[in-house]
């Protein structure tokens, strides 16, 4: 796993990671702090875990749907952990890039 | 004996693909399409039919018509695959055995996955126009109004055509304003995205485009329910969105029966698909091709119009014992309707997001990319004839390659696909 810190690593202008290969747990700590979410619990881990394993495996991140169906979390859970927005927040701590439509 | 072939799904990618492999096994191969019914429904119409641009009637034909004389098209259900057995089990009881299976069964709507939804108001002040009745429906209820609020919500993606939700609050804007009512009537487009156009680029040269039509952004609107009664969407994280007249496009799944065949399918029902060379992860003789997949590109007819020779190629491979070629680059194109009969082009692949430039031939277009057009309305308009004269037969369209090309497109440093 990477050494590098969140400062070290490259991301897009809303701070994604472009290159997930660069992401490590230390790092997903301090997006996670920067973002407002504080210390990451065991059920935070499972959702970033989750999307991480989907988006290396098919190159897409996973929607709030299929985070609700698939990552053992309950979407009124993924809003408690991941505020606002879980499927894009999650992305962002996990070290993935961001979902984006076709346009 | 020849090959035995199987298609499930005789839609864009079905039908395509029977008639390429067609060509190049002719009677070598036994080739069977089965599908459900036999109503082919050119789907890029569905968004006209609301305005009164198109008829139902006119985007309609059988899906038998489009198969070449020897491919076999055969009405049935499917219950599963057992891929371990290459067997297709059909709801009726009957069984087919295959040398190699082609899974083009397209997205499902799940209208009843979203609580409410086809509760109270649904066919009254909710509808989609995703289904054919719907548009019609639609269409209806459109004429009958002249004020109030009317939302466009996406309820998550994936959805087919990606783009096709916000082409509708433009024709909508467009359709308003020629009846006369545009300034009674509020726009609000509600979309689990966090913006209309989320690619940075793309984002850059069309900003500004919603506020000129006056049509209201609600980004990141996950909808968890719908009060049809009370005419509001509610949000997973319990914001409200008002409604007179809600056009949904529903969640959408794989087919059913990718549920119930052992390891062919994902969470969603998509079938689990190798992005390059179109052979699915369930077993080496299986492919798949369209929405069926879960390929990270967008649900759209011109992606599985450029899949198509990819894949034929893989099947001609996979029979000669042949090593599969991963040419499929996730290439996509689209016109978005803008309304006031002009439309923007864009073209996509896995790699480099929509961009400016010209299509198909780089400077010389004619089409131009990222940019608003009359001419490639018309060229929209024109595609019709040829999804039904070249693109089902699988023919190549003329100056279209199959791979993206990045000629004659300005890539900015922050264009890259890894940006």
């Amino acid at each position: 796993m990477s050494t590098a810190t969140y400062a070290d690593a490259s991301v897009d202008a809303e701070g994604f990671l472009t290159q997930p290969e660069q992401w490590n747990e230390q790092m997903a700590q301090q997006i996670a702090a920067e973002n407002g979410i504080g210390q990451l619990t065991e059920r935070h881990w499972q959702v970033i875990n989750f999307m991480r394993t989907t988006f290396l495996d098919t190159g897409s991140a996973p929607s709030i749907r299929t985070l609700g169906k698939a990552s053992g979390v309950p979407i009124k859970e993924l809003y408690a952990l991941f505020p606002k927005g879980p499927a894009k927040l999650a992305a962002k701590v996990g070290g993935i890039p961001k979902p984006r439509g076709c346009i | 004996m020849g090959h035995r072939i199987v298609i499930l799904g005789g839609g864009t990618g079905g039908t395509l693909t029977a008639n390429r492999l067609h060509r190049i096994f002719g009677d070598s191969a036994a080739i069977t399409v089965i599908d459900r019914d036999d109503r082919h429904i050119y789907q890029p119409g569905l968004l006209f039919v609301p305005f009164g641009l198109a008829q139902a009637e006119d985007i309609v034909r059988s899906r038998r018509k489009q198969l070449r004389a020897g491919v076999e098209f055969r009405l049935g259900e499917v219950d599963r695959v057992e891929t371990a057995a290459s067997t297709v089990h059909l709801a009726d009881g009957s069984n087919l055995p295959y040398d190699v299976l082609v899974v083009a069964s397209g997205a499902t709507l799940l209208f009843d996955e979203t609580e409410g939804l086809t509760g109270p108001g649904w066919g009254a002040k909710a509808f989609s126009f995703y289904t054919l009745e719907g548009a019609v429906a639609l269409r209806e209820a459109l004429r009958a109004f002249d004020h109030g609020r009317l939302v466009v919500n996406i309820i998550d993606m994936p959805i087919k055509c990606p783009v096709a939700p916000l082409e509708f609050c433009f024709l909508l804007d467009w359709y308003l304003r020629e009846r006369g009512v545009r300034s009674e009537v509020e726009i609000t487009y509600a979309t689990p995205l966090d913006a209309a156009f989320t690619k940075p680029v793309a984002a850059e040269h069309l900003a500004g485009m919603l506020e000129r039509k006056d049509i209201t952004l609600e980004a990141e609107f996950a909808t968890g329910r719908v009060d049809g009664q009370a005419g509001r969407l509610v949000s997973w994280d319990e914001r409200e969105v008002p409604f007179d007249l809600l056009v949904a496009v529903p969640l959408h799944g794989g087919a059913a029966f990718v549920a119930r065949s052992p390891g062919l399918g994902d969470e969603l029902g998509f079938v689990a698909t190798d992005p390059h060379t179109l052979q699915s992860k369930a077993a080496a003789n299986v492919f798949a091709i369209g929405d069926a997949t879960n390929l990270p590109t967008s649900k759209a007819g011109s992606a599985t119009h450029f899949e198509g020779e990819t894949l034929a190629g893989n099947v001609q491979r996979f029979l000669a014992g042949a090593e599969l070629e991963g040419s499929y680059d996730g290439h996509v194109n689209c016109f978005i309707e803008s309304g006031f009969h002009k439309a923007l082009l864009i073209d996509f692949n896995y790699e480099v997001e929509p961009l400016p430039g010209r299509y198909p031939e780089s400077h010389i277009g004619p089409l131009p990319l990222l940019r608003e057009s009359r001419l490639n309305h018309l060229a929209k308009l024109a595609f019709q004839p040829l999804y039904w004269h070249l693109l089902l037969p699988g023919r190549d369209i003329p100056g279209v390659g199959a791979q993206m090309s990045t000629a004659g497109k300005r890539l900015a440093p922050a264009a890259r696909g890894d940006d």
